[in-house]
């Protein structure tokens, strides 16, 4: 508990995290007011239902995945993590209570931004399809919260095992924007190794574009899909926790 | 009270500390002397827990550093004055500290009393003077009220006075039964700080021995004797059992004193133009000792020094 204080007065205690979060709620809440404003949906359209409000929350996404990896990879820069493990020297417990300290709030930014980009898109362009019906709607929006919480652990195994704020942020963001989606270009096997990406994973959890004919058939149901991208991010972050162990401070 | 035994470490092919073993008394100042790169900050991070040794352990008490529960009620440490977050503010960074060890939240204002930096408390670290800087790093180290002190070359880059407040501050510190290990590439500033000295080289043991007995072993007394014709004084100091070499026109002799040498000259019917007791510096003496054990030489030959009072040791 002390520890988780201590994470606390650490995250607190510096500007920069309030910055990442306004960022982080900001950008795909305010892009969803402009989509919203020009969208047209008919009913009975393929592409309507609860989850278009959330299109963008992969921008969210990203803020926060450079949120998390920068809470350790600058204790790295600044050689506080040095202090951290002089006074908790325990690695494990010091690390695993900066990964709850961070993945709150990230959990807290989920939600904002799921029910931020739901809010904003309703006030804007109401359609009886938006309401939050059925639980698949639910998911789409309140499953923001463990989709972002589940992220930033990911993204702190990531900035354990890499702690150079520079590096980890280029391997984040352009496996999350890019090298996931190219993937499912490589012919014939490029499809199948797809099902198995985490970000896939959570998207599918999340339902987006589920009406998609390539995405039918898929191994694994949407709660399936959550269970799967937390165990990614929960062996990253166990390789990063053992990486810090092994390694010099 | 520290102990180091067999303490090894290597980066890569570098040996940064070569089986390595002291032990840091209670109740005293203990130098940890070496030039640079001489793998002293390197021994205080294995101390520390935070580098694992390739070999031999560091203990504590007689405890390894991760064995210790809340250790900064038992170790304080300030190895770098830059390890703080330079957004955060002097007492937000002691507030983490001390909370992570569930010290109580008025042990920070006390510190910060203590090194005089309650005035910017509140102001963040980043913009700290390198003075404020260390004075901060000695509030952290100081939170938990430990036993045993460790610090990490506290008076680099410090002005005079800031100098002497750590000096002074230390003193106190083992006056108070508290071991106290402070490393420093001077030996002038720490044969006026340490009580005890660990002199290391090359990640190896060289001394460890009292400040005094080790300033005595180290600045070997000579006597230089200038004038027309040493000839014959040379041959007999010689036969006296002293050892004679040449500076200049002149000799330089140990193993014997000055009184000793008059005599000497008067019986060879010698005329001296000089008879002059001479002290090596400290700096020179452990130039001397860890010469061969420096880490970076530099060619000081080639350099255009300016004469120097006393003749350089070799
Ligand atoms: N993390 C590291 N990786 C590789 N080499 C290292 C590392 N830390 C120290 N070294 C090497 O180990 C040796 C000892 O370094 P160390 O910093 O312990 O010396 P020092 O006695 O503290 O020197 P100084 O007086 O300059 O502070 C040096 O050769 C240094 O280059
Ligand atoms: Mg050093």
């Amino acid at each position: 508990m002390s520890v988780l204080n201590a994470e606390r007065i650490k995250l607190l205690s510096t500007r920069s995290p309030w910055w990442c979060a306004l960022l982080a709620i900001a950008l795909p809440v305010g892009l969803t007011a402009l989509i919203a404003s020009q969208a047209q949906i008919q009913p009975g359209d393929a592409g309507n239902g609860v989850y278009i409000t959330q299109m963008l929350s992969s921008l969210g996404r990203a803020v926060v995945l450079v949120m998390a990896a920068l809470s350790i990879t600058s204790e790295y820069r600044f050689g506080t993590i040095r202090s951290t493990f002089q006074v908790v020297p325990h690695r494990a417990t010091a690390l695993l209570a900066k990964t709850a300290v961070t993945a709150i709030p990230a959990m807290l930014i989920g939600a904002a931004v799921g029910f931020g980009s739901w809010a904003v898109f309703q006030a804007i362009n109401s359609f009886p399809e938006l309401a939050l019906d059925t639980a698949q709607d639910w998911r789409a929006v309140a499953g923001q919260v463990l989709v972002f919480g589940i992220t930033a652990v990911l993204a702190l195994g990531v900035g354990m095992l890499i702690r150079q704020t520079a590096g980890a942020v280029a391997v984040l963001l352009v496996y999350a924007l890019l090298v996931e989606g190219l993937i499912g270009l490589i012919p014939k096997i490029g499809d199948d190794i797809q099902h198995w990406l985490p970000f896939f994973a959570a998207d599918r959890f999340l339902g987006l574009q589920d009406d998609i004919p390539q995405l039918r058939d898929l191994p694994l149901g949407p709660w399936g899909y959550l269970a799967y991208f937390a165990a990614v991010a929960a062996a990253v972050l166990a390789a990063g926790i053992l990486s810090a162990q092994r390694r010099d401070a | 009270m520290i102990e180091a035994v067999g303490l090894t470490k290597s980066y890569g092919k570098t040996l940064a500390v070569d089986n390595l073993s002291f032990s840091v008394p209670t109740g005293r100042v203990t130098g940890f002397l070496g030039p640079n790169g001489a793998g002293k900050s390197t021994t205080m991070r294995m101390i520390l827990g935070l580098d694992t040794p390739t070999g031999g352990s560091a203990l504590i008490d007689g405890k390894r550093y991760r064995d210790l529960h809340q250790p900064l009620r038992t170790v304080g440490a300030l190895l770098d004055a830059k390890w703080v977050h330079p957004n955060r503010s002097a007492r937000a960074h002691l507030q983490w500290l001390a909370r992570s060890n569930k010290l109580p939240a008025k042990r920070v204002d006390e510190v910060l009393e203590i090194v005089g930096l309650t005035a910017v408390a509140g102001k963040r670290a980043g913009g700290f003077s390198l003075g404020m800087s260390q004075r901060l790093g000695i509030a952290a180290a100081l939170l938990g009220d430990p036993q045993v002190l460790l610090f990490d070359e506290p008076v680099n880059g410090l002005d005079p006075e800031g100098i002497l407040w750590i000096r002074k501050f230390m003193h106190r510190l083992a006056e108070e039964g508290r071991t106290v290990f402070v490393s420093s590439h001077l030996l002038s500033e720490m044969a006026l700080t340490a009580q005890e000295l660990v002199v290391i080289g090359r990640g190896k043991l060289i001394s460890q021995s009292s400040t005094e007995d080790f300033v005595a072993q180290a600045t070997e007394n000579t006597v230089l004797v200038r004038g027309p014709q040493l000839g014959h004084l040379r041959t007999a100091l010689g036969q006296a059992g002293a050892s004679v070499r040449d500076e200049g026109a002149g000799l330089v002799v140990s193993g014997m004193d000055c009184a000793d040498i008059g005599e000497l000259a008067a019986r060879t019917q010698t005329v001296l133009h000089e008879l002059s007791p001479q002290r090596g510096s400290l700096e020179e003496a452990f130039m001397q000792l860890t010469g061969d054990s420096v880490e970076y030489h530099t060619e000081i030959a080639d350099a255009p020094t300016p004469a120097t009072l006393v003749p350089a040791g070799k």
